[in-house]
């Protein structure tokens, strides 16, 4: 099959500061805009359709806009946690496949470092519904909620502490080669910023059994957006186009006698590879969401890279980092080293659309093939997962 | 007395199960147009739709699905409790509910995948609903 060249990304912009006091997050949306807008080659009012997660403050597009001094034909208010801009660029492709918008913006800012936001540390407390009702009392914190997926894919698989490590150690080695993510982490105060070994990950305290510390990613402040396009707007950008060729949607939650090591990607990236006309094994570098070790771990079985259950030897014999043999992930230092200001969907994305065009400060070469797999909401209950393939001419 | 957040009313869908709570009693559903077990409580049925379910209650025992203990969380409520293990446990009617499981001791040795545990109603400082959790059997 085929692949289509419905929609490209043209311009992509990361917020580099992860520590910014002072600047709002609809601050950083509106500064991200512009260098993205820059990046491509267009102009503010070229952008004609409006993706939002509502991150920057409530209302989504209806503040959005007013705030830029946008008018948008087509809004799409899509917020699903993390995974949101997998969404958002799964339906900027399918709008500008339909020929309603020509030039599609989404756009993230988040304070959470300098704010002390709570991503993710203590309970989810708020006022009556019927899921707080059933769990607010059992104190389940985000990170146990993830833990629970990873003592159960230990158990059922017999997958290892040390396997896992092996995702925090090629992470870290892009991190120490992404000056924005050593700048990160130095301003976050990591008590090490340097290589660290599966030992070291093994060594680190455990904040909720069977996750330690340097399997959990850092909470910063950080943004960026991404400019999506239309095949004839793609014609005149300044940088070579990101083809948007596959993309795919779909949720999971609790259920009475459901497998939780099967996230929702399972049916995401399917669906996505489908649509692109490509398989697993010809991807040459994959953006997954690291909120942790276990998010990684699940998403690559769950989207094909290997099979439900085997993903300890997938990994194990340490073949991530970008200058092994085999798959490689995460090239930027990924959440656990570089960036996670709350919904880190957006920076798969910039980051694979760097791969593609050559930028990465850990380049993978010739790299041709790319998917993003973000995961939203809580993996071990509801969540979301969205993936995108993308491809460079 | 534990001092954990209690449920918040008006809420119509988990009403009826939190009164059952205080009576002792550990109440799920099933539909009455395709036997679905649903739960958490909700007044439409989540296999097919159907508004018509039926309240049972259950024996209480079930099997650990899957656990971690929280070593330490800083929020009132919890902060006392010290380590403490989140659960999943699939009751043997066939619902799986967030829960916490408490034993004598370390509970990062003491709870297991497969363990089978059984509810107790822990009264609350914070309120008038007990919190069901769950100890070994």
């Amino acid at each position: 099959m085929s692949q289509s060249r419905q929609a490209a990304i043209a311009g992509i912009h990361e917020y580099p500061l992860r520590v910014a006091p002072g600047v709002s997050a609809m601050q950083i949306k509106a500064a991200s805009l512009k260098a993205a807008l820059d990046d491509a080659g267009l102009k503010w009012s070229d952008v004609d359709g409006l993706y939002d997660a509502g991150d920057g403050e409530g209302g989504g597009g209806l503040g959005l806009a007013a705030y830029l001094g946008l008018k948008p034909r087509v809004i799409d208010t899509t917020q699903v946690g993390g995974s949101s801009y997998e969404f958002h660029t799964a339906h900027a492709l399918r709008d500008i496949a339909a020929g309603r918008v020509r030039v599609a913006v989404t756009t993230y800012g988040s304070t959470a470092a300098s704010s002390r936001m709570a991503i993710g540390t203590g309970g989810r407390f708020g006022g009556a519904s019927w899921q707080t009702n059933m769990e607010a009392p059992y104190g389940s914190t985000l990170i146990s909620n993830y833990a629970m997926v990873k003592q159960r894919h230990m158990h059922q698989y017999g997958t290892t502490n040390e396997q896992l490590a092996e995702i925090s150690v090629a992470t870290r080695k892009h991190a120490m080669r992404n000056p924005d993510a050593v700048k990160a982490m130095t301003d976050l105060q990591f008590v090490k910023v340097d290589n660290i070994t599966v030992a070291d990950v093994l060594e680190s305290r455990v904040v909720a059994t069977p996750l330690r510390l340097l399997e959990c990613c850092m909470v910063s402040d950080g943004g960026g957006a991404l400019v999506i396009v239309s095949p004839e707007v793609a014609r005149d950008i300044k940088k070579k186009p990101v083809w948007v060729i596959g993309s795919g949607e779909a949720t999971k939650y609790r259920e009475n006698g459901g497998d939780i090591t099967v996230s929702a990607g399972a049916q995401s990236g399917p669906a996505a590879f489908a649509q692109a006309g490509v398989t697993p094994s010809e991807i040459d570098i994959a953006m997954i969401y690291d909120s942790f070790t276990i998010t990684v771990a699940t998403c690559l079985e769950d989207l094909g890279f290997c099979k439900k259950g085997e993903v300890g030897a997938f990994i194990g014999d340490g073949h991530l980092a970008f200058d092994k043999p085999g798959l490689t992930i995460n090239t930027d230092g990924g959440g656990l080293s570089s960036n996670h200001p709350g919904m880190r969907g957006l920076f798969l994305l910039l980051e694979a659309t760097r791969q593609l065009r050559g930028e990465s400060t850990s380049q993978v070469n010739g790299a041709k093939l790319a998917v993003a797999h973000g995961n939203g909401g809580l993996l071990g209950a509801t969540h979301t997962g969205g993936t995108v393939v993308l491809a460079a001419d | 007395m534990p001092n954990r957040p209690q449920p918040h009313f008006p809420e119509p869908d988990t009403k009826h199960y939190w009164d059952g709570v205080k009576e002792g009693e550990l109440r799920y559903q099933t539909c009455n147009s395709c036997n679905a077990v649903n739960f958490y409580p909700t007044a439409h049925c989540q296999a097919c739709g159907s508004g018509s379910q039926a309240w049972k209650v259950s024996k209480g025992e079930g099997t650990v699905y899957t656990f971690s203990v929280v070593m330490q969380n800083r929020i009132p409520g919890f902060q006392e409790l010290g380590a403490y293990a989140v659960a999943y446990v699939d009751l043997d009617e066939g619902f799986r509910m967030l829960t916490n499981v408490l034993v004598d001791g370390d509970p990062t040795t003491g709870v297991k995948i497969g363990q089978r545990v059984r509810v107790d109603y822990e009264k609350q400082d914070s309120g008038e609903y007990p919190i069901p959790v769950f100890r070994p059997m």
